[in-house]
Formats: C-alpha cells, sequence, structure tokens
C-alpha cells in the first residue's frame, strides 16, 4: 500500500483549499490535513503507551484478586460504593462535555468551545473532590497499605478507640457469622493488597486527571482567544482523546474495585 | 547521483546555521538531536565500559582481591544498568534513527520536532539520576532489580535509579512514537512502504516495541519505588507480596527490550551489506517482515528468563517453543544478508567489516540463546556465563558491532569528513580479537558451571577468567581508537563530499553535513531501494 | 478544510444516556447474586460502555483504517500480557 499526502515539490506548500498558509501550520508539514493526520495519530500512538502502563497494573491486580480472593471481596466492600458510581456519573458526564467541545471547535462556535471546556474541567474537579473525600475516608478508617502514610494499616479493630471503625474482620464475620475470628482477621490482613492497588490505580489515574484539567485549562485559555476553527480543531480533538481515554480507565476501574461481590453485602 | 569529485564542505550546513548554545539546546532540528544523543550515550558508554573494566580486573584471581563482595554486586549492576538503559537502548535509534530516518523518507524533519528535543531532554534527566546512584554508591540488585532483594533493603539508592531508568523510558518512548507517526505520515511523493530503506523498517519495528513494552516497566518501576517508600506489599513476600510477578512485569519489558538492542543494528547491517556488496538486497520483503515479526514475537517469550524462578512448567513449556519460534525472523535475516553478499562485489571498507563480524558474532549469540531457550538445557546453564556470554555475544558482538559500523557508515554524511581508512581497519579488527577473547572463554566457563554475578570463583577457573580479561583490555583499546580518530577526523579528516560510498538512498543525494531542512525541493521517489548495478564502480577511499 | 465526519448532537447525547443506563445496570446488577457471572457481566457492560466512547466520543467511527488498526493492537497487547502472565498462575496446580 502507497500512501502520500501530497505531490508538491515546493519547500512550503500551500493546501489546496486556503489561499494563504494556516498560522498553525508548521514548517516540516505540507499542509494542515498531513499536521491533523500526524497530531491525531500521535495522540493514539501516546494512548496505547498508557494503555499499556495502566494494562500492568491491571495484571498484577488481577493476580493478587485471584489469590486473596475473600480479602479483596472484604476490601471492596468496606469502600463506599455509592461515592464510586456518582464520580463515573461524573467522569461520564464530562466526557459528554469534552465531546461537545469538540463539535463546538469542528463547528466554529468560541463561546460554546470555552463553556463545554469548562464545563469538562468543573466535572474532572468534583471528581478529584470526591475521590479526596474517599481518600480522607480510607485514611480516618486506617485502610491506608503501609505504615508510612496515615496512621497505619490496621482493618481489624486497632484503628481507634471506636473498635469497630475501618474493622473489616468484624465486616466479615457479620456477614457470614460461621467464620473463625482468627480467620476474618487473616482476610483483613490480606486486605491491605487490595487497598494497595485501591490506592495505586485510583492514584495513577487522578494523576492522569489532574494533568488533564492542566492540559484543559490551556485549552480553554486558547479557544477563548478564537484560536479554533475547522481548519484547525486537532488539540482540541486530541485533548479530548486523552480525556475519553482517562474516562475508560475509570470504566473498568468501577466494577474492578468498587463492586467485587457486592451481592454479599446485601443493601 | 552526486560524485565525490567535487569534495568541498558545503558552506551552509546544519551545523554552522546557527551558533551558540541555545541553537543548540534549544533546536528542533533532528539532527543536532542526533548529535546531542551521540555525544551523551559516548559518556555512558565510557561509564559502563570502566565498570566492566572493574569486574574484569576483579575476576583475575578466584578470591577477587579488589573488591568486597557488596561492591562487587554494584559493579555488574552499574554496568549492565548504565549500558542497557544509558547507551544501548537509545544508541542506533537516538543517533542514527533521529539523524538519518527522516532523510532517507525525503521529510524535512521528524513529525514531531520539539517532542524530540523533548526526548533528549527526558534521558539526560534520567541519567542525572542514574549519576545521582551512582554517585551515592551505586546499586547491589542486579540490572533486573528482582525483588524482594530491592524493594526490602534501602542500603542503597534503588529509588533513585530505578526512576532514572524509568525517566529514560519515557525518552524512548517519544523517541518511538516520533518514528512511527513520521514513517506513516511523513514519507516523500513515491516512497511507498515497498521502497523504504531497511533501516527505515527496522527502526519502524524497534518503535513498535518501544511503546507497547516500555509503559510496562515503567509501571513495575513506580511500584517497586512506591513499596520500597510506603512499605506497600505489591512485591514482597513479607507483606504478601509474590516476587515471581515483579518478574512478570519486569520481563515482559526487558525481554521485547533485548529486540530493541539489536533490531536497529539489524537495520544497520542491511544498509551497509548491501552497499558493500553493490548488490541488492536479497529477500528484501522478507528482511522487511521479519522485523516486525521478530517486534511482534518478542513480546510471548518472556518468561523463558524465568524458567527456574518457580513458574508453573506447562507454561514454561509454551514460553520455551514460542523462543524457538522468535529466532526464525532473525535466522532468516542471516540467510538473506549472506545471499546479499552471494556474488556480489565485496568491498571491505570498515563499516563492512563490522557487517562482517555481525553476521558471525550474531550468528553465535543467537544460536547460543536457542540453548537457553531449551527448558532442560536452561536448567543448568542459568545464572552461569553461559548466559552472560551468550547476550554480550548479541549486544555487543551484534549490536555494538552495527553501531561501530553505523557510525563508521554515516559519519561522513553526519560531519562531512571521512575518518582515516587505516587506524579504523585496526580498530576493526582489535575489536574483534579483543570481544572474542573476552567473551568466547565464558560459554566454557558457563558450560563448566560458574555462576555470574558472583564475586568469587573456584580456582579451576582462573585460567579462562584471566583469558576473558586479558580480551577485556584488547576491547578495550579497540573502542578508544574510534573516540581519538573520530574526534581527530573532524578537524583533519578528508572532506567527504555527498556520496563517498556511492551508495543509494535519499540521504546520499543531498550534501554532507547536510542542509538545515535537508531537502530544497521534496524528492519524488520513482525507484526500489538499493538499485545498484553491474555499472555502479567499487568505491575507491584511501 | 477536512470533511471530517463526527456524529450529530442527537447521536452525541444518545451515547451519553446510553452510558448512563449502562453504569446504572452494572450498579444495580452487583447487588443481585449472579455467582460466577457477577464479575462477567460487569466486565461486559464495561466494555461496551467503553467501545461507545471509543466509536462515537472519540471519532474512531469515522477514523481511518490506520487508528482502527491502532486501537487494536493496544487491546490485543493487553490481551497478550494478561493472558500469558495468567497462564503461569493459572496452571501452577495442574498435574497432568
Amino acid at each position: 500500500m502507497s500512501h502520500s499526502s501530497t505531490t508538491t515539490t515546493a519547500n512550503h506548500s500551500d493546501s489546496a483549499t486556503t489561499a494563504t498558509h494556516h498560522p498553525a501550520l508548521v514548517h516540516h508539514f505540507d499542509n494542515m490535513e498531513q499536521q491533523k493526520e500526524a497530531a491525531t495519530f500521535g495522540m493514539w500512538v501516546f494512548l496505547l503507551t498508557e494503555i499499556m502502563m495502566f494494562g500492568g497494573l491491571f495484571v498484577a491486580y488481577l493476580i493478587y484478586r485471584l489469590k486473596y480472593y475473600p480479602a479483596f471481596v472484604a476490601g471492596s466492600t468496606s469502600i463506599d460504593v455509592s461515592w464510586g458510581f456518582a464520580n463515573t456519573l461524573v467522569l461520564i458526564g464530562s466526557s459528554w462535555t469534552m465531546a461537545m467541545a469538540v463539535w463546538a471547535a469542528q463547528t466554529g462556535k468560541r463561546k460554546l468551545q470555552v463553556l463545554f471546556i469548562l464545563g469538562t474541567m468543573v466535572l474532572g474537579t468534583a471528581f478529584l473532590g470526591v475521590k479526596a473525600k474517599e481518600y480522607y475516608e480510607k485514611y480516618d478508617e486506617c485502610h491506608i497499605p503501609g505504615h508510612v502514610i496515615g496512621k497505619g494499616f490496621n482493618a481489624w479493630g486497632g484503628c481507634s478507640a471506636d473498635k469497630s471503625k475501618g474493622n473489616i474482620a468484624e465486616e466479615v464475620i457479620k456477614r457470614d457469622h460461621s467464620i473463625p475470628e482468627a480467620s476474618a482477621v487473616q482476610t483483613a490482613k490480606q486486605s491491605e493488597m487490595f487497598f494497595a492497588f485501591y490506592f495505586v490505580m485510583t492514584g495513577l489515574h487522578a494523576t492522569h486527571m489532574v494533568i488533564g484539567l492542566g492540559v484543559l485549562a490551556w485549552l480553554m485559555w486558547r479557544a477563548n482567544r478564537g484560536e479554533f476553527g475547522p481548519e484547525y480543531f486537532s488539540p482540541v480533538e486530541n485533548v479530548g482523546l486523552y480525556w475519553h481515554f482517562v474516562d475508560i480507565v475509570w470504566i473498568f476501574l468501577f466494577p474492578l474495585l468498587y463492586l467485587i461481590s457486592r451481592h454479599q453485602h446485601a443493601g | 547521483m552526486s560524485t565525490a569529485t567535487a569534495n568541498v564542505m558545503p558552506a551552509k550546513h546544519y551545523l554552522n546555521d546557527n551558533y551558540g548554545i541555545r541553537s543548540w539546546l534549544l533546536t528542533k532540528d533532528h539532527k543536532r538531536i542526533a548529535v546531542l544523543y551521540l555525544a551523551s550515550i559516548t559518556v555512558f558508554f565510557f561509564i559502563g565500559g570502566i565498570y566492566a573494566a572493574l569486574i574484569r580486573l576483579h575476576l583475575l584471581t578466584p578470591q577477587g582481591a579488589l573488591f568486597q563482595a557488596d561492591t562487587y554486586n554494584k559493579l555488574f549492576t552499574m554496568h549492565g544498568v548504565n549500558m542497557i538503559f544509558f547507551f544501548l537502548v537509545p544508541s542506533v535509534p537516538a543517533v542514527m534513527g533521529n539523524f538519518i530516518l527522516p532523510i532517507m523518507i525525503g521529510a524535512k524533519d521528524l513529525a514531531f520536532p520539539k517532542i524530540n528535543l523533548l526526548s533528549w531532554y527526558i534521558y539526560i534527566g534520567g541519567a542525572l539520576f542514574s549519576l545521582a546512584a551512582l554517585v551515592s554508591g551505586g546499586v547491589d540488585t542486579g540490572w533486573t532489580f528482582y525483588t524482594p532483594l530491592s524493594t526490602g533493603f534501602l542500603r542503597t539508592p534503588v529509588t533513585v535509579l530505578a526512576i532514572g531508568v524509568l525517566i529514560a523510558g519515557f525518552s524512548s518512548i517519544f523517541t518511538g512514537l516520533n518514528f512511527i507517526v513520521t514513517v506513516h505520515r511523513m514519507r516523500a511523493p513515491g516512497m511507498t512502504w515497498g521502497r523504504l530503506p531497511l533501516f527505515v523498517w527496522a527502526n519502524y519495528a524497534t518503535s513498535i516495541i518501544m511503546i507497547l513494552g516500555t509503559p510496562v516497566l515503567a509501571i513495575t518501576l513506580i511500584l517497586v519505588a512506591l513499596e520500597r517508600a510506603f512499605h506497600i506489599g505489591v512485591f514482597d513476600p513479607k507483606l504478601g507480596g509474590d516476587p515471581v510477578l515483579f518478574q512478570h512485569m519486569f520481563w515482559f519489558y526487558s525481554h521485547p527490550a533485548v529486540y530493541i538492542m539489536i533490531l536497529p543494528g539489524m537495520g544497520v547491517i542491511s544498509e551497509i551489506i548491501t552497499c558493500f556488496s553493490r548488490k541488492r538486497v536479497f529477500g528484501y520483503p522478507f528482511i522487511a517482515f521479519s522485523s516486525i515479526a521478530i517486534a511482534v514475537f518478542g513480546f510471548v517469550v518472556w518468561a523463558h528468563h524465568m524458567f527456574v524462578a518457580g513458574i508453573s512448567v506447562y507454561s514454561a513449556l509454551v514460553f520455551s517453543l514460542l523462543s524457538y519460534a522468535v529466532a526464525i525472523p532473525s535466522a532468516v535475516k542471516v540467510f538473506n544478508w549472506t545471499a546479499t553478499m552471494y556474488k556480489g562485489s565485496i568491498s571491505l571498507q570498515t563499516p563492512m567489516l563490522y557487517a562482517l563480524a555481525f553476521i558471525g558474532l550474531f550468528t553465535i549469540g543467537g544460536l547460543t540463546g536457542l540453548f537457553l531457550a531449551a527448558l532442560g538445557l536452561d536448567i543448568h546453564i542459568h545464572d552461569t556465563y553461559f548466559v552472560i556470554a551468550h547476550f554480550h555475544y548479541i549486544m555487543v558482538g551484534g549490536m555494538v558491532t552495527a553501531y561501530m559500523g553505523g557510525l563508521h557508515f554515516w559519519w561522513p554524511k553526519i560531519t562531512g569528513r571521512m575518518y582515516p581508512e587505516g587506524w579504523s581497519k585496526l580498530s576493526a579488527l582489535i575489536v574483534f580479537i579483543g570481544f572474542n577473547l573476552t567473551f568466547f572463554p565464558q560459554f566454557i566457563l558457563g558450560y563448566l558451571g560458574m555462576p555470574r554475578r558472583y564475586a568469587a570463583y573456584p580456582p579451576e577457573f582462573q585460567v579462562l577468567n584471566v583469558l576473558s580479561t586479558a580480551g577485556a583490555s584488547i576491547l578495550a583499546v579497540g573502542f578508544i581508537m574510534p573516540a581519538i580518530y573520530f574526534i581527530w577526523s573532524l578537524k583533519y579528516g578528508e572532506v567527504a563530499g555527498n556520496n563517498p560510498w556511492q551508495a543509494t538512498g535519499l540521504e546520499w543525494e543531498i550534501s554532507s553535513p547536510p542542509p538545515t531542512h535537508n531537502f530544497h525541493e521534496t524528492p519524488i521517489v520513482t525507484t526500489e531501494p538499493y538499485h545498484y548495478g553491474a555499472e555502479q564502480e567499487v568505491p575507491v577511499v584511501p | 478544510m477536512s470533511e471530517h465526519k463526527h456524529p450529530s448532537l442527537v447521536l452525541y447525547a444518545g451515547i451519553f444516556f446510553a452510558l448512563i443506563i449502562g453504569t446504572c445496570l452494572t450498579w444495580a446488577i452487583a447487588f443481585q447474586d449472579l455467582g460466577v457471572w457477577n464479575p462477567v457481566v460487569a466486565l461486559t457492560i464495561a466494555v461496551i460502555k467503553a467501545t461507545l466512547v471509543i466509536l462515537y466520543f472519540m471519532h474512531v467511527r469515522y477514523s481511518s483504517k490506520l487508528t482502527i488498526v491502532t486501537v487494536c493492537a493496544g487491546f490485543f497487547w493487553l490481551m497478550i500480557m494478561i493472558t500469558l502472565s495468567l497462564s503461569d498462575y493459572l496452571t501452577r496446580a495442574l498435574q497432568f
């Protein structure tokens, strides 16, 4: 298969449809179309690297879920599913506003572009706010793994004077009274592995969102200056690709982290 | 095709187009970035080389008179880390790929020049972390960072070095990303996939590996760093973790990484063999697709590094079988190179000497890889000097040899000057002799049972170790000589002209050194690559 | 300049609602006891949601073959990593 984007012999070529070359055209490209295709393809290749990076964590998660299944169930049921559910809706909303921002840029609507990018940022910030609250809850319940950050992992009653706070062993016994206490304590100890993955996976995801918010702020500033229109909107589109990818990661994180065997914890 | 008779340096070219440190540190020109990489990786080659020298000196005597065992562990670790991540992985792609690939396809630059510059800065960032680890005493875990040794003990700067490696990994990710987009989107008119030089195919395949494998290394090292800092127990058995999982994740990248460290070299060899045989490449599609096959197959064989680590024997059988399969595309290349030379008009210039050495040494390295891929045999030779000899035959006998060949082949293009042919031939010979004397005894040592990564060895192995060290000193001379004569050639080398080798390829049609924008007019490609005919003259270069 | 096709506003909204419904379904089904099928259903819905985002929000439906190959390559490689790693762990206990 052969591909060549243009057949020109001049150093600075003009595209067939615009008389002068677009101010955003960089000189090693022949025309805006080639530049746009390269930029979008570049973003997709970058997203490939992100798939593999998160993928490594998913592999490790899968292996430990198989190895410590009861502990993963116990850990998962101890995090508040309503917040996770709400956050999923928020992030999907932000994906919609981002798609709308790309549409607005593609159709040359400057004010709407800015509005939708802003909307995406607001929803993204709301997501991070909820995450902060969730993280605080875990801190309070002594569910942060290790003993360097937080109060030291303790899911079997030693977290505070209130022995039920963050007491996963107690929850395990409540769900199934036939489980001996020693076994429940061991499950609680093993749940530290679940929380390690909870924090690393959602933490890496949140880091990507923070970076995304920064990029969105820059994008909004450029959109406000009227830089994007039908002939040139690939930055909006490519930031959109990144943002949708971050959303997709969360679409998988939600069931994998929050919904492990929820039916046992009925209601 | 231009001739070499009018050998005058062009008035304006990428080196003198702009002066001052800012014009270099803020350059977007892929050629200048390639030169920046050349300087940086050479520094790390010599750092890695010094560690190698210390290892070989220490192993002159069975009890290892020079260093404590703990220090010895640091020597082989720092040798490996510096050589692999800061020299070999970038070598051909970041120097020759950056410089030559855009010109080969008729482009004015890579698709993303600013990201190209960023990738160099990222490399330097990683390099600084590595130097910081070096200066604070060095790491002793082996370049493989196996857990729980790497996660459970805080005496050595593992985190600093791990961060350095993972930062350098992003440098190679961005290089790979740039190459892939460039090859897909920036080929000149008429430069179809079937007309691409094989060097481009090789770097394209390498880039696929870089972008798909390196992120897994990044996340693995991040987990190691987190484990060290916060005592989360992902890999530490005391905390419920699985050290074999670390090995799976580590080798998922590090096995394909060894293909990153050979494929570009194979691309260089394809270019050199055809030029110095004055004959078109035999089996072009086979060589092109074998590069892609190696890139893909390279991802499904990683656990052959873990045969004795406790993995399931059924899984080991599958990986062993797949490891045999991955040797096939490499063999395809060797046969095609040989067939290219058959009835060609061979001229033994220095690049060709290195290419010929490559074919022989890579074949030995590759075949011994099959010994290691055999499950039953690996049980005996895993973690012995047999493994060390195997991978040095590939990485030094293969990749470094190819790198040297490419450096000599394209030096005239990069600098406009020829290196002194007599000295270069002599150092090629010295490298060949020194290399074989260093590493062939190690096959025997491994077969006899000498373990790797040990600071001492049984006295009956001393003779072979002394031979190996003698070889290493010769090898060192062979590498120091080019460092001297290449620098000498910058001022005193003969002016090369556009095409000193009478080679085909777009890079030989522009001046040496090239102008900043490569082409004054976008070329239109109408011929197949390597259109050498019988009427081509053998180049005579003094 | 390039007549880059994209979904209509109605389609964008439709996909958005489909994603919301998918999320609600996932959440509701999680509380039913389907035994070993719980994670299967949850992940299947997640894959469908991801596919909708990729095809419509990320415009892959209207993109070149190269883009489609790239996306597929990503998931293929992820599957290689997951499957071959699991092939070790899941066969350790086997006795033939």
